[in-house]
């Protein structure tokens, strides 16, 4: 089944994460990735999540999440122009003649080392979740003792004007919130 | 606090604020059980003009609550302590979620310093309620009492109906905030009232209809949610489109009405099932193709186009795939498609299901003798005439839940409230206490089975000590009907844990208090009913109708709404049913 990723602007309180993930475990949906932060405006969060369903799945998913009191917005911007990131952080074990094959490897992919100690260092890397696994598939043989990634984080390229937040109190134009099949 | 300036904002305490927030919402009634984690709350209770109803067991007061907002269409309120309590309310707040139903519950919390140490009765209701609620909060503050309670009135009632949980904790009780009702309305950035109707899916919609030459209107809950019943009839009638509807809807449009065909699905007449396999074109009003409503979705009406008017977006594709999905509020909808609905005429299609009809009437169990038996469905009949269809009947769950909805004809919106979509067995008679304080005019009937009422009977005490007209019919068989149906036609007959030993329901019920007589022949029916009606106050009139009867026609569970068990035609009967 194919991936789906919304952008879900939520209000910054707490239980809110709950509320969204307890709706994607009840309707029977399955989380990739979820990753979420402070938006562009105070006291809004920002969620980009990553589902694997189909396109029926996707139009469901997106208006239940919109009926959740605290979501401010939804928009499914699967099959829109955007710029898509992972960050992992990877510690590989790393002796000091393994660490100058590892230095090559990580200016290759565009990665940068931001610790080292005797025995490991810690490689962090930005990229489309492809180019950090394929990164991940290099340094295996090396040896990863610790790894962590955020999930993906998405933004639409360009100037488009359909998510809109609003300022606290302001009320938020209902355009987008009809759903016409 | 005496003599402020009304200018002022009052200080009071959290546990009057809350009083404060119900009177101005226009609450007159409550149902409830006092608790430790409560007590505050119910101690400011005294000094405000509103009516606690003390329920025997949360649940009933839950299902009090969600009775009294089904009849009246008003917020429902229920109130319960922390722990038991609060876990108590769970099965009546996923009736009102599955349902529709405006609640709000207010439960009671733990000190907040004491929320995470396991306290006695400390519970996590909020996280526990998340799913069945349409929106909770966790009150921690004196001033956050008042915001919260606004806001769940207003999402409990707004769009799609359905509960909301406040849970607040003892300290917010006690303590003291000012109380400010104007800086206390709803800033939900989050909730949008439902947008006008599309014109352009409403010019779509109108193509379809205006062409349709085998029509079939399904009228949900929605529609009676909406107060869109009399749009529905404009509709109906402009259009000479013939209304199938749900169990919920019920009393959307008239039983009598020519263009009236009854219920459809599992336990739907035979010809509406047929009707909705033939037809061209299927408008769906505030339902939401309930799996009991569809039977097998692969066969669901495969000749029909849809269109689908429902308030809530995530209905819309959602079960069956639509041609047509107007997101609106009912009353709206109807009233932009009105206008361009053009009158066609459809009397082939209304005669060919007329045809459809066929040898329905033979089959039906009104037309066979009783041969000295009570069965259900006549007792069910009898029940409409003896009453004239006035009554306000609240169902429990089951096979008489379906010979009502069958037998009872009703004639006007609000007038069977029942569990739909959750299936609650033991609503009917809590409910109908909800349903006699919010309809006082109306003449209140709780049906329920032998099982049904056994689970929430102790509410037989509230009806005494809150001295309630409610009248209640237990239909007696000796087993779980419908549990023994199932077991009857697809289980070999292996009656499992189904037959039930009762009590004596007649000195059980004189026992609280209650008048009670024992109905075992038809011709009793009818002269018992009205000498029940006759006199003031609740009375207990125990059917004790056919073991083993069963409910047709019945779609068994995945099939094809076509594929129907029929009750034997009496011309070939045997004897055996199915």
């Amino acid at each position: 089944m194919p991936s789906h990723t919304f952008v879900v602007y939520v209000e910054d309180r707490p239980g809110v994460l709950n509320r969204v993930a307890s709706l994607c475990r009840r309707r029977g949906f399955n989380i990739e990735s979820l990753a979420v932060g402070h938006a562009e405006t105070p006291g809004v969060s920002r969620m980009t999540i990553v589902v694997e369903t189909d396109a029926a799945g996707a139009r469901r998913i997106e208006a239940n999440l919109a009926k959740l009191v605290n979501v401010l917005q939804v928009q499914n911007i699967t099959d829109v122009p955007t710029v898509s990131r992972d960050l992992v952080m990877i510690k590989v074990a790393a002796d000091a003649a393994a660490r100058a094959h590892l230095m090559q490897l990580v200016d290759v992919f565009r990665a940068r080392i931001v610790d080292v100690a005797p025995r490991s260092v810690v490689i962090e890397m930005t990229g489309t979740e492809d180019k950090i696994d394929g990164f991940l598939e290099v340094l295996r043989p090396y040896g990863v003792l610790e790894l962590v990634r955020t999930g993906r984080v998405a933004m639409v390229r360009g100037h488009v004007p359909a998510v809109r937040t609003g300022t606290a109190g302001e009320d938020t134009p209902a355009d987008e919130a009809t759903h016409s099949v | 606090m005496q003599g402020s300036p009304p200018i002022q904002a009052m200080t009071r305490t959290g546990a009057q604020i809350l009083w404060e927030c119900l009177l101005r919402e226009g609450v007159t009634d409550v149902f409830g059980y006092p608790g430790g984690a409560i007590l505050p709350a119910y101690d400011a209770m005294l000094d405000y003009p509103i009516r606690h109803v003390l329920a025997r067991h949360e649940q009933g007061a839950t299902h009090m609550a969600d009775g009294y907002a089904r009849a009246s269409g008003r917020v429902g309120v229920a109130i319960a302590t922390s722990g038991p309590g609060a876990t108590n309310m769970v099965t009546g707040i996923a009736t009102a979620m599955m349902d529709s139903s405006p609640l709000v519950c207010i439960t009671g919390q733990v000190g907040s310093r004491l929320i995470g140490t396991d306290a006695f009765q400390e519970t996590d209701i909020t996280g526990i309620t998340l799913p069945i609620t349409k929106h909770n909060y966790l009150v921690t503050r004196a001033d956050e009492v008042a915001p919260a309670l606004r806001e769940a009135f207003h999402i409990a009632r707004t769009g799609r109906p359905g509960p909301v949980l406040v849970d607040i904790t003892k300290d917010a009780q006690q303590a003291s905030a000012d109380f400010d009702w104007d800086a206390a309305a709803p800033r939900l950035r989050g909730c949008r009232p439902p947008a006008p109707p599309d014109p352009a899916v409403c010019a779509r919609a109108l193509e379809l209809l205006n062409i349709a030459e085998r029509p079939l209107t399904l009228a949900g809950h929605g529609l009676q949610l909406a107060g869109a019943e009399p749009a529905l009839r404009a509709l109906a009638e402009r259009a000479g489109i013939p209304v199938a509807t749900t169990l919920l809807g019920i009393g959307a449009f008239p039983a009598s009405h020519p263009l009236n065909l009854g219920m459809l699905g599992m336990h739907g007449e035979a010809w509406v099932n047929q009707a909705v396999q033939e037809a061209d074109l299927l408008v769906a009003l505030g339902m939401r193709f309930d799996d009991r409503v569809t039977g097998n979705l692969k066969t669901f009406a495969p000749r029909a186009r849809k269109i689908h008017v429902d308030v809530d977006p995530a209905e819309i594709g959602k079960n069956v795939r639509v041609d047509v999905g107007l997101v609106a509020d009912l009353g709206a909808a109807l009233a932009a498609l009105l206008p361009g609905v053009l009158p066609v005429d459809r009397t082939r299609w209304l005669s060919r299901i007329h045809t459809l009809k066929g040898d329905a009437a033979v089959r039906d169990i009104q037309q066979l003798p009783d041969d000295g038996h009570l069965y259900a469905a006549h007792v069910m009949h009898d029940l409409w005439r003896a009453t004239g269809g006035d009554a306000v009947v609240v169902t429990d769950v089951g096979q008489h839940q379906m010979w009502e909805a069958q037998y009872y004809r009703h004639e006007t919106p609000r007038s069977l409230i029942t569990s739909g979509g959750l299936g609650t067995m033991g609503f009917a008679l809590p409910a109908a206490i909800g349903v006699r304080l919010a309809r006082p005019d109306a003449e209140v009937w709780a049906v329920a089975g032998d099982g049904g009422f056994q689970m929430t009977m102790a509410e037989l005490a509230t009806i005494v000590q809150e001295r309630l007209d409610v009248k209640i019919a237990v239909v007696n068989n000796g087993y779980l009907g419908m549990v023994r149906q199932w077991q009857e036609f697809f289980y070999g007959r292996r009656y499992v844990a189904t037959p039930l030993v009762n009590p004596d329901f007649a000195r059980l019920a004189e026992a609280f208090g209650i008048p009670a007589v024992t109905v075992r022949a038809r011709a009793d029916v009818v002269p018992v009913v009205r000498a029940v009606r006759a006199r003031r106050g609740p009375a207990l009139v125990e059917f004790q109708v056919e073991q083993e009867d069963s409910v047709f026609p019945m779609v068994p569970a995945g099939a094809s709404l076509d594929e129907m068990i029929r009750r034997p035609s009496p011309i070939v009967e045997t004897g055996a049913d199915a």
